[in-house]
């Protein structure tokens, strides 16, 4: 059988908000298709199964729930001349710009001129993070959750135990709230977890949760459902056991990069993600990344924006193939874990919203950010908003305006 | 046993029909005993106390087909093996069972373990296995190269291979099935009768009779063998532990990485699966909980450990899944298969980990030792195929990359779990098979659904729903279908 192929100028890898606002900036304005595949049912992401509001503020400049926002951004996208096709999973590559992909009205293949890769994140479950015990039922990811009860009405059970200690982890429990499910405990690996803005009041003031900080998950009781998990405090290694009858692991978050690696682009070996410059270029020509594989992860709103930035690097290719100026490496150093983009070119533009994204694990309130190079401190910055860990810590681009273009490694740190 | 008849826990409303054979046990020997038989001109019921086949110690070994290399010369399993090898390897092609033949490297990393690799070299040729090579660190490492440091030599052995052991169960029970054997799910032997040449099973499922009966009960093969009045063997449930690290780790592991066996114990090995991941286990430690599955924070430290010196860059990877596997370890140093004539009473235990490769030879014995007992079997002339299993390895065509399947039933084009390309037709096939899918794990097992890098996170929902269309209808006591 003769693989049927397909040849937009511009193909997009995943559609949610990177992907899909990456292709509504594009379609007008390029002299060719653009197609975005989605492997899931409808177009969306990760806000699709999340059903609470907060979605939007940055980049449509309002508030919806994630449905909505999902629902206005795939319009948006297909307004704009964008072909859609949902239910399409890219499986391998078929060349540097080419991938093979399977859906139910067929196998077929796309070569396009340039790939935006917007695949996204996903959390790390139970067996990625090592955690012993029985396997019972009862136990999730924030997302298993979220698609279980929003998208498929499922009951959970009375009384969870909440792993993790970033945004999504309140957004866990809000969901669980709705399921009528109590939340026991939130356990947190972190010193401190009181810093999430809007959530602060949405949590803890709202859900009253206790929270164990300083603590891990140590073993999963139970079966054929869960009974309880062992807790462990990090500094003393005191243990006890807290009854539950649902786990929800959230956060750790893992970019999903599967066609990086199998198609051998350079990996952030912080991020995990492919490495990229502030144009949000590959390592190979052409194609580009943008969204919460290279930053896992940012609010839905700064991984639209990260599309929108992504569209002008992107016609910029197509009206001239060339190659990017050699750049240096942009490395995070302890406490900070990485730093996105990895990659400074002389001449590129500033990243998407001027802003170096960054993720801290320690609480720093009023935190000094430096930034060196061979030895030399390049600029040093107070910023006025903290560093927490579990969520994302942005600053400014300007930070690495004195860097050398031949000087070797740039170093970003904060204390 | 009990010697009264008529004295089953309560009476039950019809007499059950009488099988010539009773095989308990559906795990790879069980289900091997109960297609051979079935081959046969005798009537056969296969009991299961789980609710699915294959879903104790079967489901969770190192499901690597073995060529009986390192077996002790002049045993029964060293004989069982090499024959066992054999069959397998052809029913697997006939069958569509994943199979790759990858071949061995055991990695010598002290002088005990170089040592011991000449004594190995004749012991497999004492098992008439004379392909195994001594090779330098060197060729180890070009075999290898992510192997951590401190090589020392290694011992080739190119016929090992890695297996579906799923659906290799899963096909032996499907074919006894489609030979007519009856499979009765959730019977879970309690008490043995016997009166006039019936034996009477009673069972949580309700009574089973027959004239003769196979424990091949694994885990529970003492305790079933002590129902029979025998003070034979005790099982010591030996639990490993494994991590299943993901596809992306592929790359590092080409072939079957063994241990050296010496005086101090045995190793961990490191294995690629047919699935497309790598395999890092077993722990071995004995246990006097029979139940006990579940993952132990010193085995995972162990595995880490361990999996930390062999090969570095393989922690840097995800891991998948972590299970725990009870082996049915016993106080005896062979198989163990014993006929009871004056009780028409067969027993297969001592199965170890090597039972996955050996279970159709074991069947091939256990049927020639009934024979010899005076079980009249004679081969039926008409026997339908083999089953031709939906493939789930990575070596093969799968059916979300057969365009020309999916044009005539897109059903295959709409992958549903994302991590293992699992799709609707594949969800739906696993529902209504002949011995279909009745629960998640059961699904797992049958279809690779959920077994993915995120666990469920995507399709978990998905899949219940489809499961939840397409579900079979239980009949009672999950029965499915006598003749």
């Amino acid at each position: 059988m003769n693989t049927p192929v397909i040849t937009p100028h511009v193909l997009v890898i995943g559609g949610g908000p990177a992907g899909l606002t990456a292709a509504a900036e594009l379609a007008p304005r390029v002299d060719g298709p653009v197609l975005v595949l989605e492997r899931e049912a409808a177009a969306g992401g990760i806000p699709r199964h999340s059903d609470h509001t907060g979605y939007g503020l940055r980049d449509l400049r309002r508030v919806l729930t994630g449905p909505a926002y999902a629902r206005r951004l795939t319009e948006t996208a297909l307004r704009a001349g964008a072909d859609i096709r949902t239910r399409a999973m890219v499986t391998h590559w078929a060349g540097d710009r080419a991938v093979e992909v399977t859906s139910p009205e067929g196998r077929f293949r796309v070569e396009a001129r340039a790939v935006v890769l917007a695949t996204g994140a996903r959390e790390r479950p139970r067996s990625a993070r090592r955690i012993p015990g029985d396997r019972p039922a009862g136990v999730y990811t924030t997302g298993q959750l979220q698609n279980a009860v929003h998208l498929h009405r499922r009951q959970v059970g009375k009384r969870a135990v909440v792993v993790g200690g970033e945004l999504v982890s309140w957004s866990a429990a809000l969901t669980l709230r709705e399921a009528g499910c109590d939340v026991a405990l939130m356990v947190s690996g972190y010193e401190r977890t009181e810093s999430y803005g809007a959530f602060n009041l949405g949590g803890r003031a709202l859900l009253r949760i206790p929270v164990a900080n300083r603590t891990r998950v140590v073993r999963i009781i139970g079966g054929p459902r869960v009974r309880a998990v062992e807790i462990e405090r990090l500094d003393t290694g005191a243990r006890r056991t807290v009854e539950c009858d649902t786990v929800v692991f959230t956060g750790d978050w893992i970019p999903d990069h599967e066609l990086v690696r199998t198609g051998g682009l350079e990996l952030a070996a912080d991020t995990l993600g492919p490495l990229v410059d502030t144009a949000l270029r590959t390592s190979r020509p052409g194609v580009f990344a943008a969204g919460n594989l290279l930053h896992p992860v940012d609010t839905a709103d700064v991984a639209a924006l990260d599309g929108r930035h992504v569209a002008d690097q992107v016609r910029s290719w197509l009206a001239v193939e060339d190659s990017p100026a050699p750049g240096v490496r942009l490395l995070a150093a302890k406490p900070l874990r990485w730093v996105s983009p990895g990659l400074l070119r002389p001449g590129d533009p500033a990243p998407p919203r001027g802003r170096l994204l960054l993720w801290t694990d320690e609480f720093i309130r009023v935190p000094r950010v430096s930034v060196s190079q061979a030895g030399r401190t390049v600029s040093e910055r107070t910023l006025p908003w903290p560093a927490a860990p579990g969520r994302v810590f942005r600053v400014p681009w300007s930070v690495v305006r004195g860097i050398s273009a031949a000087g070797g490694p740039v170093t970003v740190t904060v204390r | 046993m009990s010697k009264s008849p008529g004295h089953g826990p309560g009476p039950a409303p019809e007499p059950a029909p009488v099988h010539d054979v009773i095989v308990i046990g559906g795990g790879i020997v069980g289900a091997a005993i109960a297609r051979e038989l079935s081959g046969h001109t005798v009537s056969v019921a296969l009991v299961e106390a789980r609710s699915d086949v294959g879903d104790g110690t079967s489901k969770a070994n190192t499901a690597i087909l073995h060529t009986g290399f390192d077996a002790t010369p002049g045993t029964l399993e060293s004989r069982l093996v090499a024959r066992g090898y054999e069959l397998l390897s052809r029913y697997a092609r006939d069958a569509g069972i994943p199979v790759e033949r990858t071949g061995a490297v055991l990695v010598a990393w002290n002088d005990d373990e170089l040592d011991a690799l000449p004594g190995l070299r004749k012991k497999a040729e004492d098992n008439g296995y004379d392909r195994c090579r001594l090779i330098p660190p060197e060729e180890v490492y070009e075999l290898v190269p992510a192997l951590g440091e401190g090589v020392l030599g290694g011992l080739t052995v190119p016929d090992e291979s890695v297996i579906c052991t799923w659906t290799t169960n899963l096909a032996l029970a499907t074919d006894a099935r489609q030979r007519g054997a009856a499979v009765l799910l959730d019977h879970t032997v309690t008490e043995v009768s016997a009166d006039d040449g019936v034996t009477t099973l009673h069972t949580t499922g309700g009574p089973v009779r027959g004239r003769w009966v196979v424990n091949a009960a694994g885990l529970g093969a003492d305790r079933i063998d002590a129902l029979f009045g025998h003070e034979r063997f005790t099982v010591t449930p030996r639990r490993g532990e494994l991590f299943v690290f993901d596809k992306l780790a592929r790359p590092l592991v080409d072939l079957i990485v063994l241990p050296v066996p010496t005086s101090r114990g045995k190793g961990v090995l490191i294995s690629p699966t047919v699935y497309g991941n790598v395999m890092l286990g077993p722990t071995s430690e004995n246990l006097a909980d029979r139940t006990a599955t579940g993952t132990s924070e010193d085995g995972f430290a162990f595995l880490l450990d361990k999996g930390g010196r062999l090969m570095p860059a393989l922690l840097d990877e995800e891991v998948t899944a972590s299970y725990a596997g009870l082996r049915a370890a016993i106080d005896h140093p062979d198989y163990l298969i014993a006929a009871d004539r004056a009780q028409r009473y067969l027993l297969v235990g001592g199965i170890r980990s090597t039972g996955l490769t050996a279970g159709m030879a074991i069947a091939e014995y256990v049927r020639q030792t009934l024979a010899e007992a005076g079980l009249d079997l004679d081969e039926r002339a008409e026997l339908p195929p083999p089953p031709r299993m939906p493939y789930i390895g990575e070596a093969g065509v799968r059916p979300y990359q057969d365009a020309a399947r999916i044009a005539r039933d897109p059903a295959y084009g709409e992958i549903v779990c994302f991590c293992e390309r699992v799709t609707a037709g594949e969800i739906r096939d696993a529902c209504t098979a002949t011995l279909p899918a009745r629960t998640p794990d059961g699904l797992r097992r049958r279809t690779r659904a959920m077994n993915g890098r995120c666990q469920g996170f995507f399709c978990g929902p998905a899949v219940e729903q489809l499961m939840s269309e397409h579900g079979p209808h239980e009949t009672p006591c999950h029965e499915v279908t006598s003749r």
